[in-house]
């Protein structure tokens, strides 16, 4: 690989890591043709993991970091010092073919800053997978962003040729977004993300290729004055209206020559896991958004413990729960079981009365779990009651971050 | 009673298990009367031949298990099983729905050990190309429990076009292009030692690493240490660790700088004036964006004066009009032409267009049979469509059947019942059937009577054209 390539690699992986959407799943099973490359497998492969604890599935790149936009946030805003580099088509297509055939990566994930216009960018962005596709039979994973801004026809093409698509929100209100990215504009991402949908939806009952594993989209946290509770209702929406598969959330984090408007802190790492704990409760676990908002102070999550266990913790006339007669609903709401744990419980308590050590089999959150369940051999009792309980379950805060 | 002893092969020994369970089940021979054991020298085994006892039916979930755990290292995986097959026949056939038993959890952590490493191998195994061969590689990995035979499907349904060669200590395998073929263990020596895009990969590896979110624990959890020596990328891991702390000062300390560059007001200006401006350059768009439906040679595009009172909006191209790149020239839109002129509508005057800009089509021998669009399909096309309108700017618009009129409001709607003067989208609009339809009618009274009705709706569509839309005033009453 040519020293000039991989300069450009350097900047233009480092320009696209603040997008922390990884995930190479949700994509119909494919198998390479003979003569062509690469297959899917449902979930996804995580093919590294960096010392941020991050997964390294796909190969996440600009395809250019030169930007006409000035968002604030963003390290590739036009108004940033950094160093600046530009892929040709031909290039990115070669980086993928030849890192996906030593197995390093599922696939690619293209991203853009803007340039000439947004046309123009989305243009060689379908470009690159379109020659994947067509002139080397990749059927790995590609992921593409959307540019809200270009004409929607390009949206229809881009979908015959990806397997995800996405459009970062990046910010939860209109109000944060026309502070802090002045060319963008909610009302059009939504008005793509509305196309998108309905595009999916058809295609999968057509049984036809289009963007087959959905979309997806994130949103900084921390940058901007929004709650714990903006954010979520703005998930809530999202995956209402248009069948998210995933909203991802990204702790603002200190990048080379920030812009004057944002004060630099460390990353709100905690904030972040917060969220996505909340997310699965609402996703997975029948809680809305209220119920989980509810759990904290003023529109923000509890940091100290989980928002199932803070939900539990305020709502304590709801426990215990006993795992051998409670509903399914129920059990999900308990502190430290998970939905799979819970699943497990419901089968095996048809055929034998859980004990304690039981359960201890089922899930790695016993301990959360204790205070609010009964089984044949146990019973909180007062425990429940007891007002160091929130104490008592604080976990240990792990090295989380460089500034804790 | 003596114990039963059960030899089998090293490795994942799926066969010989299936077959001694066969046998000890046929016997009735309960578990702690069993022991297995593992004969470690391959190629002695032999001479004890088993005879075959009849198959054993057992739930499918537990042959799944079974299948998987029998690649787990522990010596002790085959009694752990056989336990397992011994309760599910004896009165427990559902034995794996209760996932608290004490058997149960401990063979299905096995299982997720065996799945786990399967996942990792599928991740970590990192192939390098063979010095001095065009497409072949190979790569050196050490699993932690027998899983090559179980790791092979993947490697071969993604890498089937490379010359591919696994070497682990438990024994290789090697994928031709054409066949899979297992070899003896191998040691790492024999695999490549560099490979020329490895450096370029770490370079990446480094660049996505955010070190204001450093997190080794977390790391470790997904990326356990013993797989390290065999990934090149993870050279750069002390380095970025140690580094991190430094690196996030220095961005925290580093003053907002101000923008060396002037703003690039005109480049902004000029981002925004992308919208096609005239039928020509919307028309190479989709020239260059190629199909959105299978089959298509060309796009067929709109043909007509640019600023036509009438559009008539047909569904796709045919077979005529995919060979000749113009839209409205086969048999339909002759018998469109002849209706027009008898309707006495300029068709010169007319801008003639489809829904969908490309002829899809499914081959039957020599023949191209039309195959009609989806409605996904027509929607694709439909941003187009609109721009097309937007350029033209027509008085009126004709749906030529349902197709267009699904492209033009973005709904599904029968023409049966929506004949005649219709909103479509935001034209005053008139919808009839298309013309092929009329080619399709079976006998020649019912054609006739089509024809004439077609006839008189592209009369009123004449004098609709004439009238004052916005007035109202029609030279025809409106229904």
């Amino acid at each position: 690989m040519d020293e000039k390539l991989s300069k450009k690699l350097r900047i233009l992986a480092d320009a696209a890591k603040y997008d922390a959407s990884c995930s190479s799943s949700g994509a119909p099973k494919r198998k390479a043709d003979v003569g062509g490359l690469g297959s899917t497998v449902g979930t996804g492969i995580c093919h590294a993991y960096t010392p941020d604890g991050r997964c390294v599935s796909l190969l996440k790149i600009l395809l250019t970091n030169y930007c006409l936009f000035d968002c604030a946030y963003c390290v590739n805003r036009r108004s940033s010092n950094v160093k600046r580099a530009k892929f040709s088509v031909d290039e990115v297509v070669t980086l993928t073919v030849e890192f996906y055939k030593r197995n390093y990566i599922e696939g690619l994930f293209l991203s853009s800053g803007i340039i000439r216009s947004p046309d123009y960018t989305m243009e060689q962005m379908i470009l690159v997978a379109k020659k994947l596709r067509r002139d080397h039979g990749f059927r790995g994973y590609i992921h593409l962003k959307t540019i809200p801004e270009a004409s929607p026809w390009l949206i229809e093409e881009a979908g015959l040729w990806a397997d995800r698509l996405s459009i970062n929100l990046e910010l939860p209100t209109e109000r944060s977004l026309e502070q802090l990215a002045p060319e963008k504009d909610g009302a059009s991402i939504e008005t793509a993300m509305a196309q998108m949908f309905e595009r999916i939806e058809e295609a999968r009952e057509e049984r036809r290729h289009f963007s087959p594993a959905g979309q997806t989209t994130q949103m900084i946290v921390g940058a901007d004055e929004s709650t714990d509770a903006d954010v979520l209702r703005t998930s809530a929406k999202l995956y209402g209206h248009y069948d998210m598969r995933r909203v991802y959330y990204s702790a603002f984090s200190p990048i080379p020559d920030s812009s004057a408007i944002l004060p630099l802190k460390s990353p709100p790492l905690m904030r972040e896991s917060r969220l996505y704990q909340a997310d699965w409760l609402l996703r997975y676990y029948g809680f809305d958004v209220d119920e989980i908002a509810s759990s904290g102070e003023k529109g923000m999550l509890d940091l100290d413990v989980d928002p199932k266990l803070a939900w539990a913790l305020k709502n304590r006339h709801r426990f215990p729960v006993d795992v051998n007669r409670a509903e399914r609903e129920m059990l999900l709401r308990v502190p430290g079981l998970g939905a799979r744990a819970v699943d497990k419980i419901v089968v095996a308590r048809r055929h034998t009365m859980l004990r304690l050590e039981d359960v201890a089999r089922l899930t790695s959150g016993l301990k959360r779990a204790k205070p609010f369940l009964v089984t044949t051999d146990h019973h909180p009792k007062a425990r429940l009651d007891k007002l160091d309980l929130r104490e008592r379950l604080i976990e240990k805060p792990e090295q989380l971050s460089l500034f804790a | 009673m003596s114990l039963h002893r059960i030899t089998l092969k090293a490795g994942a020994d799926l066969n010989g298990f299936r077959k001694a369970v066969r046998q000890l089940v046929a016997e009735e021979l309960a578990p702690q009367h069993v022991v297995f054991a593992i004969d470690d020298a391959p190629g002695l085994f032999g001479d004890e031949t088993v005879a075959d006892a009849p198959p054993v039916s057992i739930p499918k979930g537990v042959a799944r298990l079974i299948e998987q755990v029998v690649c787990h290292h522990d010596p002790e995986r085959y009694a752990l099983l056989y336990q397992l097959v011994w309760r599910v026949l004896n009165g427990e056939r559902d034995l794996l729905e209760v996932a608290s038993d004490p058997l149960v959890h401990r063979i299905d952590l096995m299982a997720r050990s065996v799945r786990r490493d399967l996942h990792k191998m599928h991740a970590f195994v990192r192939f390098r190309r063979m010095q001095g061969e065009l497409e072949r590689f190979a790569a050196w990995f050490e699993p932690e429990h027998y899983i090559l035979e179980a790791a092979a499907p993947f490697f071969v349904d993604r890498f089937r076009s490379l010359d591919w060669t696994i070497l682990t200590p438990i024994g290789s395998m090697r994928w031709d292009r054409a066949a899979l073929a297992f070899g003896p263990p191998a040691s790492r020596e024999e695999a490549p030692d560099g490979d020329s895009f490895e450096e370029g990969w770490r370079g990446y590896y480094e660049s996505v690493f955010n070190p204001a979110r450093v997190n080794p624990t977390a790391m470790r959890a997904e990326m356990p240490k013993k797989y390290w020596r065999n990934m090149p990328e993870t050279a750069a891991i002390p380095g970025l660790i140690q580094t991190a702390a430094q690196r996030v000062e220095r961005m925290i300390e580093q003053e907002a700088t101000m923008p060396a560059k002037r703003t690039p007001e005109r480049a902004i200006q000029a981002m925004w004036d992308q919208e096609p401006k005239t039928l020509k350059e919307l028309n190479a768009i989709i020239a260059k964006a190629g199909p959105l439906v299978p089959g298509a040679t060309q796009a067929v595009f709109g043909e007509g004066p640019q600023h036509a009172e009438i559009v008539f909006v047909g569904e796709q191209p045919g077979d005529q009009e995919d060979l000749q790149g113009r839209p409205f020239v086969g048999p339909a839109g002759k018998l469109l032409a002849k209706a027009m002129k008898e309707a006495g509508i300029d068709r010169e005057k007319a801008y003639l267009t489809n829904a969908v800009k490309h002829f899809k089509f499914e081959q039957r021998g020599h023949r191209r049979i039309h195959a009609k669009p989806t409605a996904g399909e027509v929607k694709h096309y439909r941003p187009w469509l609109m721009k097309e309108l937007e350029l033209v700017k027509p008085k009126l618009v004709v749906a030529l059947g349902a197709t267009a009129v699904l492209a033009l409001t973005g709904k599904a709607t029968p023409i049966t019942r929506s004949r005649g003067r219709a909103q479509l989208g935001p034209y005053q609009g008139y919808i009839t059937v298309h013309p092929s339809y009329l080619l399709r009618l079976p006998d020649e009274a019912t054609k006739r009577e089509a024809y004439e009705a077609f006839l008189d709706d592209l009369r009123r569509i004449h004098d609709l054209a004439q009238a004052d839309l916005d007035t109202g005033e029609l030279p025809l009453a409106a229904e």
